[in-house]
């Protein structure tokens, strides 16, 4: 009897081991992108934008053209790429040192001039890559390698609600929340990136999906600990939803 | 040579026109206008070089040939760095200076620009006025030059039609 | 009739890249450079290009990065405090082997100095102001001619070498006008197997990327980098030197303060002193060889800049203890005229002037000296 297949890893992905830590979201986001880029028929003609952070090797994993950008410069590289290639799917895939911190000043500006691009915005309220220390994002009293008694509103403000922000700016399409801890989110995150892809093949300009991720290395707690995290501490102060979304409010240019 | 004025006078638009008609007769030529603080200021100036050799520095830092000076602190700025037998153009619709003293060293010859440029309309054209001056003095170029190179620069549809205002402009400070 | 259209600087530059085919334009507004953005928002996009205003000079550049990672010809400008965000991309651009065009139309300093013509960035431009070992092929024109010309060759040295390319000049040259003669020449035939343009049903993915961390295989990549450095260095040095048998000094200068100097030569000439200008066109790489090369009869070398003496350090280099090496320096927005450079050069054919180095017991030295001259502006 032949062997049927009834699941193989996205050819949106090269055949590279991951080199993420064990329990992080990064392999279940990457493969939610991949998947949408597969579906949509557009793998060939996407080029990836990889900034620094725990993803500066996503150029490895993605199976199309890849460009690793400097620290929050990715929403610039992007403008860059996308302006020249406007027929070309183009997407920035960022963590929230990168994103929230470093790089407030590209990613806004790429949303206001409603940069026809798709960002992926993996928050996990630290940075990763560097081990560990406090990020925007980080939730109060949150503890990090450099809030080691926990994180204090008083000296470092409350945690950056990108999303919100975001949706705030007029040149944003679709600007979504999801999360990765459990299967049902991992659905509904699958069917928001891949909305966000949508849009850009329609040309209906910028659009991010922040998805809540785990960091358990980071945040020095066990795999399945850091999904209950990311549940119970994450998601109460990061609520998940749309945001912001230009199909309900008119078509390109619908004013907010 | 150096043009200089108030802002809003015309004067590098004048410095142009003298640089472009000297290129279109084969002469090297280099129009550097003053920038930054000074615009802020209120006087504009600019400063043309004109020769039959490649240009060292565009600079006019001193031994002035020509100067144009189309108000008071033009003329307080420049006049004592033109060379002697230089020539010194002056609006004299603005400025009042008593030039007897000097005219020994340097070749004055006062304009009523702006108040010939308001007789005939608009004191716009008290630039043009001036370029009468060099028409009269220099020898270096002729009105159908210069109506040529207004007619190239400003020939655009929204400025053409001021163009014959200009000329006559020209064609009074000549008379 | 001439061919030739009265233009400024920056509007020549813009139009030049233009007819080079440049594809986008990524900029952000700072003095004296934004006739250059203003031309390029007016004239690129009805000719097909892109022109983006970035939020900041650091987006600037890295638009660049990513347009230029395509295989487009990408440009950006900017002035002195700018080209210092810039770095950064500068870098990575170096890094990752991209082509970029950057004219620094620069200003004084430094922090946010003054926007009159100075020559205080040769430091950051021919040694770089962004992290880890690359060069920069950096042209200094002179006329504006030269501004236009050097756009088209510019491009080709960036692509042929895969590498970012910088135009420095100050704001004379880019505020001024001269008649120019906007020569095209054809862009070379570059290799383009590396871009990242999105696709890959035709080719395997490419990567464009500065991140190595593998010690041998990063040691391996900046090996070969500097094999091409070797050969920019070995053919693409630009320098005019009118130094001939029988002049005592050579005056080195580069940009506009060149032409000042070459009226002091003039000047100097009509009494009997003879002196001839070295003017390297090249800042990187550099003219070492000339100053290995010169008559018998030179004796002495003056270095005049705008500034308190940078270009003077290379001067030295090619020198290499052969002369004595003097400096003369305006800097803050000031800028000398002829008599101040006859005069130095008087001075020191006089023998009056020691040549550096010279002892700084605290009184001015060489380095500071007292001017008496004001500039113009």
């Amino acid at each position: 009897m032949a062997a049927k297949v009834i699941y193989e890893k996205s050819r949106g992905l090269k055949d590279n081991p991951l080199t993420y830590c064990p329990g992080c979201s990064h392999g279940t986001i990457h493969k939610l992108v991949a998947e949408s880029l597969v579906e949509l028929d557009v793998l060939e003609r996407t080029i990836a934008v990889a900034p620094v952070g725990c993803s500066v090797l996503a150029y490895n994993y993605f199976n199309c053209d890849g460009i690793q950008a400097a620290h929050g410069r990715a929403p610039a590289v992007a403008t860059g790429i996308k302006r020249v290639c406007p027929d070309k799917i183009v997407f920035a895939y960022q963590g929230d040192g990168d994103l929230a911190s470093i790089g407030t000043a590209e990613i806004i500006h790429a949303a206001h001039r409603g940069e026809n691009f798709t960002v992926i915005f993996v928050n996990n309220a630290i940075y990763g890559m560097t081990g560990g220390q406090m990020a925007p994002t980080t939730l109060i009293n949150q503890k990090t390698t450099t809030s080691p008694y926990g994180r204090f509103e008083e000296t470092t403000g409350k945690p950056l609600l990108v999303s919100e922000m975001l949706a705030t700016i007029p040149g944003a399409a679709y600007i979504e929340r999801v999360s990765v801890h459990d299967h049902a989110h991992i659905l509904k995150a699958k069917r928001a990136i891949k909305k966000a892809f949508e849009y850009q093949v329609e040309g209906k300009g910028f659009c991010m999906v922040e998805v809540l991720a785990a960091c358990p290395i980071g945040w020095n707690v066990l795999p399945v600990d850091s999904m209950k995290f990311v549940r119970d501490q994450m998601m109460p102060y990061y609520p998940l939803g749309v945001y912001k979304d230009r199909a309900n409010i008119g078509g390109k240019g619908g004013a907010l | 040579m150096v043009f200089s004025g108030f802002g809003g006078q015309g004067i590098l638009v004048l410095g142009e026109v003298v640089a472009t008609i000297a290129m279109k007769k084969g002469k090297h030529v280099t129009w550097i206008p003053s920038y930054g603080a000074e615009m802020r200021g209120g006087t504009a100036n600019c400063a043309v070089i004109i020769s039959d050799r490649v240009i060292g520095s565009p600079m006019v830092q001193s031994d002035i040939d020509i100067l144009c000076a189309m108000n008071k602190p033009s003329v307080d700025k420049f006049l004592p760095k033109v060379k002697d037998g230089g020539l010194v153009l002056v609006n004299s619709s603005i400025v009042k200076d008593d030039f007897s003293a000097i005219c020994e060293k340097v070749n004055v010859l006062e304009i009523d620009a702006t108040n010939i440029a308001v007789e005939i309309g608009n004191p716009r054209v008290a630039n043009m006025v001036m370029l009468a001056g060099f028409i009269k003095k220099t020898g270096l170029f002729t009105l159908e030059n210069i109506t040529e190179v207004l007619y190239e620069r400003f020939g655009g549809a929204r400025s053409k039609d001021l163009i014959p205002l200009n000329v006559k402009a020209i064609e009074r400070g000549l008379e | 009739m001439s061919k030739k259209v009265l233009m400024k600087g920056n509007e020549v530059i813009a139009e030049a890249a233009i007819q080079a085919g440049c594809k986008a334009f990524f900029g952000y507004p700072i003095t004296p450079q934004n006739e250059i953005p203003e031309y390029m928002s007016a004239h690129i996009e009805r000719r097909n290009g892109i022109f983006v205003q970035a939020e900041s000079e650091v987006a600037a550049i890295n638009m660049c990065y990513g347009a230029a990672a395509t295989g487009a010809r990408v440009m950006t400008s900017s002035s002195s405090p700018g080209m210092a965000l810039k770095q950064e991309g500068i870098s990575y651009m170096s890094g990752a082997d991209l082509p970029v065009l950057m004219v620094n139309v620069s200003r004084c300093g430094p922090g946010l100095g003054g926007i009159l013509p100075a020559q205080g960035d040769y430091f950051m431009a021919t040694r770089g102001g962004g992290n880890g070992d690359y060069r920069t092929p950096v042209f200094a024109p002179a006329y504006i001619q030269e501004c236009s010309d050097l756009v088209f060759h510019s491009f080709d040295i960036a692509e042929k070498y895969r590498t970012p390319v910088m135009i420095l000049l100050d704001g004379m040259l880019g505020q001024m006008m001269e008649p120019v003669e906007i020569r095209p020449t054809p862009p070379i035939e570059a290799d383009k197997s590396w871009v990242v343009d999105g696709n890959t049903d035709k080719r395997p993915p490419n990567i464009v990327n500065s991140l190595s961390l593998l010690g041998d295989v990063l040691e391996q990549q900046n090996l070969i980098r500097f094999e091409k450095y070797a050969e920019i260095e070995r053919t693409e040095c630009m320098v005019e030197n009118t130094v001939k048998d029988g002049d005592e000094i050579a005056v080195v200068a580069y940009g506009v303060p060149a032409r000042i100097v070459s009226n002091a030569i003039e000047e100097l000439s009509a009494e009997g002193i003879r002196a001839g200008l070295i003017r390297p066109i090249t800042l990187w790489p550099f003219p070492y060889d000339v100053f290995q090369n010169l008559p018998a009869s030179v004796k002495h070398v003056l270095v005049a800049e705008l500034s308190m003496g940078q270009m003077v350090e290379d001067v030295k280099l090619g020198v290499n203890g052969k002369y004595p090496v003097h400096f003369y320096g305006r800097c803050g927005g000031m800028v000398f005229d002829p008599s101040e450079i006859a005069d130095k050069v008087r001075e020191i054919i006089k023998g009056h002037t020691p040549a550096e180095p010279v002892p700084r017991n605290g009184k001015p030295s060489d380095r500071c000296t007292k001017h008496t001259k004001g500039g113009a502006q």
